[in-house]
């Protein structure tokens, strides 16, 4: 089924680009013709009909490919006798049957010595499917029910027929568009404007593909959550204190301990990150030379390049030993290397350029007059940074920090690594403590079904998070938005 | 445009009478020269700026006014490239000697820009900056007051006086450059650098602007950029006109504007180039 389906896409793709070729001779010729101007270059009468030929071919073959397996699916599950899906225990498990057999017969016809009238007469209750099945390298967990054989045999064939209409109306689809557009070729015809419409609807459609998609991921998360708060109690994981998850049920899944691991954590990183990334932004925008700042800026920036599980094995490695050996255990905090300090300064180090690009930029933004007014009168350059610049630069910073407040939210691996993954409740910055990041991966690693409130919860502490950095983008928006307006 | 500038020249001749004979020379430029990079802006200008007068550079677009403007508060000390020769005195004293603190020396040669650039911070902050800055009040009540009596000083008073706490950026074009000024004489500068100040202003913010420059003289001492003949006629007692860098002739306004010695002045005021 694949192979037919890269087939008809390049059948059409060589048809859009003979459309290009015959859409721009035949402007050519007819102005020729009738001896007057062509309204646009003849390049727009090529793309008028190429795009004729390969838009809507692509947007029938995208929706079919959609639609098709869904009514298949939906007509031969009707079919199943409800017996079987009794025996089997979900009906969602016997439609993979089938669609596992189907494949598997794909394959057996596909390597030869078995012809589709051989397949039309083979009966499940005389032959052993399995192990015909089992020898091109499709495994059953069971012998194959003649009911379930039968489903495969014409999911296949209505697959086989659907595929054959589908290839057939998106070719006719693009032959007679695009031989329509052909026909419709004048000198005045505005091909221009229609590829600048084609071009429009090409950026409006990626737009919509990433609002469709986070739309879609909201969805899904809150899907799953409301499904996890209906078998779990939502007074319970707001606020409790504890949290406990235990594989045979029972568990206490209170997200206060992760909350607070996280802001924790957060404010360690954002508490080093911040002084930090603004003194050099500052340093980069108003004291540095071309020169040094061409350099120094992008160093910085690399930080920003390095993999966050890179900065793990740094905090698990070389921060969290230190911070053990010369503070924690001297000064008797803690006697474990996994530390809120150790993720927090490390996510602080990576937070940097964040902060310090961003900012950077911002000051910059502000326009060369306020300096100017401040230093005519008589002000220093650090009065100017701090009384003029700084506070007009400031909800843009605000907007960095925000930012950086998010991603720090957001990171899992350097807090995996740095600060552990026991969740707890206690304000000593050397213990270690865990992250809602942290217990989302370690809910959702392992084999369990989506079922039990132990992988739910995974949902409900996602969904949570993302309030909490959707909240803070918002905030940053807005700051941002209302910056711009200031000096315009 | 003829009759006009008479009875301008009439209102300055007391002033200019008083120049001539007992005027002090409040700034000294000599044979002052501006290099941007390698690319020489300023040749030898030799100018001197009397007290308690207005000085109106004027010249095309590039003749160097403006750079030679910005030497005299060494506000070119913000551009990396640019380089300054010769000498510029204030009160004999050499502004280019290291020994001078140019924070000091900008709090006593104040500056007007262009295009008004108050603070995004509200009218009584934008004038209550310098003054904080060099601590020149002691108390809230003190600063109050300056603020009141510069505000007066530039005329937005009574305009700004129910609306101290707004931002300065909510002003009217106009009234933001008068609070530019008010905030200039704010910190008390013995001279008043103003870079074509009513460039960016309608008429009647600029006659107010220029109404407003006459008054001041009484008490600064006023060297403005303006690309207006006009203008320059109005506000100034002396007028420098530059060419390509070079200070083509300097003299009373009046005598500037009737008969000026060089031929390069006579076409530039009378629009023949420019």
């Amino acid at each position: 089924m694949t192979t037919s389906v890269s087939a008809i896409v390049i059948i059409v793709l060589a048809l859009t680009a003979l459309g290009y070729i015959l859409g721009r001779q035949r402007a050519l010729a007819v102005s020729d013709r009738e001896k007057t101007k062509l309204h646009s270059l003849p390049g727009y009468y090529g793309q008028t009909v190429a795009l004729y030929v390969a838009v809507p071919a692509f947007l029938l073959l995208g929706v079919w490919l959609f639609v098709q397996p869904i009514a298949i699916e939906s007509q031969i599950s009707s079919d199943i006798p409800q017996s079987i899906v009794d025996q089997s225990g979900a009906k969602s498990l016997v439609m993979a049957d089938v669609r596992r057999i189907a494949n598997g017969l794909d394959l057996l016809v596909g390597s030869g010595g078995f012809t589709e009238t051989d397949l039309a007469n083979m009966r499940a209750d005389f032959s052993n499917v399995r192990s015909r099945l089992a020898s091109v390298g499709v495994a059953l967990g069971s012998d194959v029910q003649p009911a379930v054989f039968e489903a495969a045999k014409s999911y296949r064939n209505i697959g086989k027929a659907g595929s054959l209409i589908r290839n057939i109306a998106v070719l006719v689809t693009a032959l007679a568009l695009g031989a329509w557009s052909w026909f419709r070729i004048t000198p005045r015809m505005r091909a221009r404007n229609t590829s600048e419409t084609f071009i429009k609807s090409l950026l409006m459609g990626s737009s919509l593909i990433a609002i469709l998609t986070t739309l879609g991921i909201i969805g899904s998360l809150l899907f799953e959550s409301i499904h996890f708060f209906r078998i779990y109690p939502a007074r319970d994981f707001f606020f409790s204190a504890t949290w406990n998850p235990q594989f045979r049920g029972g568990s206490d899944l209170g997200i206060l301990p992760l909350l607070w691991g996280t802001l924790y954590v957060s404010f360690v990183a954002l508490a080093l990150a911040v002084p930090l990334g603004l003194m050099i932004a500052i340093y980069l925008a108003e004291y540095a030379g071309s020169s040094l700042r061409s350099f120094a800026k992008p160093a910085i920036e690399m930080l920003a390049g390095i993999p966050t599980i890179v900065y793990g094995l740094f905090a698990l490695i070389t921060v969290g030993p230190f911070i053990r050996d010369w503070i924690a255990q001297p000064t008797g905090l803690g006697s474990s290397s996994s530390s809120v300090m150790t993720a927090g300064l490390v996510m602080g180090i990576m937070l940097i350029p964040f902060i310090s690009s961003l900012s950077d930029d911002i000051i910059n933004a502000v326009p060369q007059s306020m300096r100017d007014g401040s230093y005519g009168l008589g002000a220093t350059q650090s009065e100017t940074i701090r009384k003029v610049i700084m506070p007009a630069a400031l909800p843009g910073i605000v907007g960095a920090f925000l930012l950086a407040a998010s991603r720090a939210i957001g990171e899992t691996m350097i807090v995996v690594m740095g600060a552990g993954a026991s969740a707890r409740l206690s304000v000593n910055p050397f213990e270690a403590m865990t992250t809602v990041t942290v217990k989302i991966v370690s809910q959702l690693t392992g084999d369990t079904e989506f079922a039990s409130p132990e992988t739910l919860v995974a949902f409900a502490l996602g969904l949570t998070l993302f309030v909490f950095t959707l909240g803070l983008n918002i905030i940053a928006l807005y700051i941002v938005r209302k910056y711009r307006e200031q000096y315009e | 445009m003829k009759v006009e500038a008479d009875q301008v020249f009439a209102n300055n001749q007391a002033a200019a009478a008083v120049g001539a004979t007992g005027a002090v020379i409040k700034m000294k430029g000599d044979k002052v020269g501006v290099f941007y990079g390698s690319k020489q802006a300023l040749f030898d200008v030799d100018l001197d700026i009397y007290e308690r007068q207005v000085t109106a550079l004027i010249g095309p677009s590039g003749c160097g006014k403006s750079t030679f403007l910005r030497c005299l508060n060494r506000m070119n000390d913000t551009i990396d490239i640019c380089r300054v020769t010769g000498k510029i005195t204030l009160d004999s004293e050499d502004i280019y000697d290291p020994a001078i603190d140019v924070v000091e020396l900008r709090a006593r040669v104040g500056m007007v820009f262009q295009k008004p650039n108050p603070f995004p911070k509200s009218i009584y902050e934008n004038v209550a900056y310098g003054p904080r800055i060099h601590g020149l009040v002691k108390s809230k009540a003190d600063l109050d007051n300056l603020v009141e009596q510069s505000l007066r000083g530039a005329g937005l008073w009574e305009e700004a006086k129910d609306r101290l706490q707004e931002p300065g950026t909510g002003l009217s074009g106009g009234q933001q450059q008068r609070l530019c000024i008010a905030r200039a004489i704010a910190v008390a500068p013995e001279v008043i650098l103003m870079d074509e100040p009513c460039s960016a202003l309608d008429p009647i913010a600029t006659a107010k602007v220029e109404e407003l420059i006459d008054e001041l003289r009484e008490n600064y001492t006023i060297v403005i950029v303006t690309h207006s003949m006009q203008q320059a006629a109005r506000v100034s007692q002396r007028t420098a006109m530059f060419h390509l860098g070079e200070l083509v002739e300097v003299d009373d306004t009046k005598t500037i504007f009737t008969n000026p010695s060089e031929k390069r002045t006579q076409d530039y005021i009378t629009g023949r180039f420019g």
